[in-house]
């Protein structure tokens, strides 16, 4: 190749190369500052005020996570949350990213740092643990999807990431995680307790008699971003949002699902009452098979409550195929 | 044999071979307009999440985009079904790319002072132009139940199906059974429909479609049979495929069994099936991240002839005298921080009826020697490296070897049709939204294909330069 021909190529490459970036200039940068395109639609909702009042956190604070031999750093969290997480959770992380307006189940606010998903006491800040599980478990019904593909030390990084949002995690440890005794043997008698507490606790009121979510408060209920809200169906539902397990479920009933009307009972029942609460709670996935539900329905009553949910199953893609 | 099914056969199965007097350079601005590949804001507008949450630079996959793909275009959050979306949502993404390109050739076969395509010249082009057009539409019908049908057409608007097919995913709840039919692209480890360059030179895998050439000088050999039938491990093929992977994507293994017509619709050629395997492994390694080494393997045969004609044309789905090839490699992709690396061992052998464009009823032709056409074998090394400053920013590098190992004649120089293909470019995205994609191009490729001159049987060199906006929405 001749140098004439060389030097014309170089300065046609140069061209292709710096016309774009002077173009590019004029373009607004999205993603290193907080500016929102102009055409972006308002926020469906404000932060609360007092979490307007709240104490700027110091962004530049390195935070750290810990999960079992995985320490997360917040500088390479950074990194990650502003190529997965910003749409929704925002660039401030107060949940109002440029897609949070589309969405019925508002995004996590990480400022006001209220997470659904903890094995800590209501009000209190989970363990990084928590945080941990939900990115890899996702949360169910709602956008939040599972991120096990990334890797563990890149969900430990994130979550480190995620802290610096809030003052709160510079002030406030996590509480204390409840505790979770053994669960007791499945019988009969657990399920029919549990399904006399049901009644007591006035679960009903919000997740109807058969557990579809339709109770008489239902279309009441808002969560606390005042946007409404609707009590778990568990006759469609085949995960709970925050795990699969008896164990989580226990969990869900002792701790609350905090930002929700979903309270804690920790103060309220026993141990063994939780537990039978969710050996009934079990029953009521009627379309979800499980040794709950294969006692229950060796009972003419369990049966017959059973097979009657079950002819009001939806195939719609809402119903029994989920 | 009677010498009108012979040109029959020739124009079915080996109609580049007419063609290939204008040869790559036809080849080059072709492959420009087909462009087809994937990157889908009707799923980040579904899900709300920015398209760096799926491609690590798009179309370009990340984990999580992969992942995602494999379950069936699911988040797996009970909300993938249609019928949790807006009833006015409808997921169709198209993807064109205005710009500037310059493509060279050197020895292209032009008409001489001793007439008609008797010598060699560089033919340089440049200008403004746009590429072909893909509108995809793709999603969930159900959930468990997606979709992906992509009329295509290239810049003349002259639209054919890139892809056409249905999926059932996650069968009897296990991510290991998933079956996909229809037309599809294979599930090429490196996928050439999510390739990050452009170009005409780069556009394409050159790995992927690599066929040896029979002998050198095709002019200077009259009669010389001088391209092979029609076949890329990179063109989307119409069958049925089995895909299974674990929860988290490390595991991935599929096969799919295709019908052996290179993706062409109505089937054209004869009643051969092909089949095509693959297998790979992610893993982390310390803080690098997730590194994944996978084999894959692609066993086919295709027709030599066809049984009927109709005035000497071949009847479409004749064809027989089915002869086999395969195509097999290793691949590594590698992650170090922001810099990824992609390495690719190849290797091809093709039936020497085939590697010869020889009807199997007829002797295999000899070279000047007497010795008969052989199968002809290869290999290929492709190493792609990228650099991410940041999900706007990356930079791309590539490097592609094709070496032949055994000729079609023993006369064949030796390093006759080997290939390299140098590429380097970027792309910077704008903006990160969940509603577009914009990025500029800049792209530069140069290939060498050693000795292949239509008339002086000398290296023939490409290269294109390309500059432009590549938009989806």
């Amino acid at each position: 190749m001749s140098l004439l021909k060389i030097t014309k190529l170089g300065a046609a490459l140069l061209a292709s190369i710096v016309l774009p970036f002077a173009v590019s200039a004029q373009q607004p940068q999205s993603q290193q500052g907080s500016a929102q395109p102009a055409t972006q639609p308002a926020p469906a909702q404000q932060p609360p005020p007092a979490e307007k009042a709240a104490v700027a956190p110091n962004r530049n604070a390195p935070m750290e996570s810990h999960i079992g031999k995985y320490s997360g750093h917040s500088a390479a969290g950074r990194q990650l949350y502003f190529r997965y997480c910003w749409g929704c959770h925002g660039f401030r992380g107060d949940g109002n990213g440029e897609n949070a307006p589309y969405l019925n189940i508002l995004p996590r606010n990480f400022v006001a740092a209220t997470f659904k998903c903890r094995s800590t006491p209501t009000g209190t800040l989970p363990l990084d643990q928590d945080l941990y599980n939900s990115l890899e478990r996702g949360l169910n019904n709602s956008n939040m999807p599972s991120w096990i593909t990334l890797t563990s030390q890149n969900r430990a990084d994130l979550i480190a990431f995620i802290k610096t949002f809030s003052p709160r995690w510079q002030t406030e440890k996590a509480g204390d995680p409840i505790n979770v005794p053994a669960e007791p043997a499945l019988t009969l008698q657990s399920i029919k307790h549990g399904q006399e507490l049901f009644q007591k606790l006035e679960c009903w009121k919000c997740h109807g008699q058969e557990g579809r979510g339709d109770g008489p408060s239902a279309s009441t209920l808002t969560d606390s971003n005042d946007q409404p809200i609707r009590p778990y169906n568990f006759t469609t539902g085949s995960r709970f949002k925050c795990g699969v397990t008896n164990r989580d479920l226990y969990k869900i009933f002792l701790t609350g699902v905090d930002g929700t009307p979903m309270p804690s009972f920790g103060d309220v029942v026993k141990p063994e009452e939780a537990w039978d609460l969710v050996h009934y709670l079990r029953t009521l996935q009627v379309n979800k098979k499980s040794p709950e539900l294969a006692l229950w329905m060796s009972t003419s009553e369990g049966a017959a409550i059973v097979s009657a949910q079950k002819i009001r199953g939806t195939p719609t893609g809402a119903g029994i195929n989920q | 044999m009677s010498l009108l099914l012979k040109a029959a056969v020739k124009e079915k199965f080996f109609g580049f071979a007419s063609c290939l007097p204008f040869g790559a350079l036809a080849f080059v601005f072709l492959f420009a307009n087909v462009r087809s590949a994937s990157a889908l804001p009707a799923f980040a507008r579904k899900y709300g999440m920015p398209c760096s949450s799926c491609h690590e630079a798009w179309p370009k996959l990340s984990p999580f985009g992969q992942a995602f793909k494999d379950n069936g275009y699911q988040m797996g959050n009970d909300r993938d079904a249609p019928i949790f979306q807006n009833p006015a949502y409808w997921p169709v993404t198209f993807r064109i790319t205005p710009n500037w390109h310059r493509e060279s050739q050197d020895r292209t076969l032009v008409d001489g002072p001793n007439g008609f395509l008797t010598t060699e010249g560089q033919v340089t082009i440049h200008g403004f132009d746009w590429s072909g057009l893909d509108f995809h539409t793709a999603g969930t019908l159900a959930k468990n139940f997606s979709f992906y049908v992509l009329p295509s057409s290239d810049n003349t608007a002259s639209f054919h199906f890139e892809s056409v097919w249905a999926r059932v995913d996650n069968i009897l709840g296990s991510s290991w059974l998933n079956i996909k039919l229809g037309k599809f692209e294979l599930d090429n480890l490196l996928s050439e429909k999510r390739i990050l360059t452009i170009t005409n030179v780069a556009g394409v895998y050159a790995n992927y479609h690599f066929q040896p050439l029979v002998s050198p000088g095709s002019l200077a050999a009259p009669g010389a049979v001088t391209e092979s039938y029609t076949f890329g491990i990179g063109d989307n093929q119409v069958g049925l495929e089995y895909m299974g992977h674990s929860k988290n994507d490390r595991t991935r293994v599929s096969a799919s069994l295709l019908s052996s017509q290179d993706g062409q619709p109505g089937l054209p050629n004869g009643r051969g099936y092909s089949g095509f395997f693959t297998a790979s492994q992610a893993f982390q390694l310390g803080s690098l991240g997730v590194q994944r080494v996978g084999a894959f393997a692609y066993i086919g045969n295709m027709p030599t002839y066809f049984q009927f004609t109709q005035n000497g044309v071949g009847v479409p789905g004749t064809g027989i005298g089915n002869k086999s090839f395969y195509r097999d490699g290793l691949i590594g992709m590698w992650y170090i921080k922001k810099l990824d690396i992609t390495t690719m061992y190849f290797h091809g052998w093709d039936n020497a009826f085939l590697g010869s464009n020889t009807p199997s009823t007829s002797p295999l032709p000899t070279d000047a020697n007497g010795a008969p056409a052989r199968a002809p074998t290869w290999n290929g090394a492709l190493i792609e490296t990228h650099y991410n400053f940041n999900p706007q920013l990356i930079l791309i590098n590539r490097y592609e070897a094709i070496r032949m190992s055994r000729q079609v004649f023993a006369t064949n120089p030796g390093n006759f049709g080997n290939e390299d293909v140098l590429t380097f470019g970027w792309r910077y995205y704008p903006f990160i939204s969940s509603r577009a994609g914009f990025a500029f191009h800049n792209e530069y490729a140069i290939m060498r294909r050693r000795e292949a001159s239509p008339v002086t049987a000398q290296d023939l060199t490409t290269s294109s330069l390309l500059a432009g906006f590549d938009f989806d929405f």
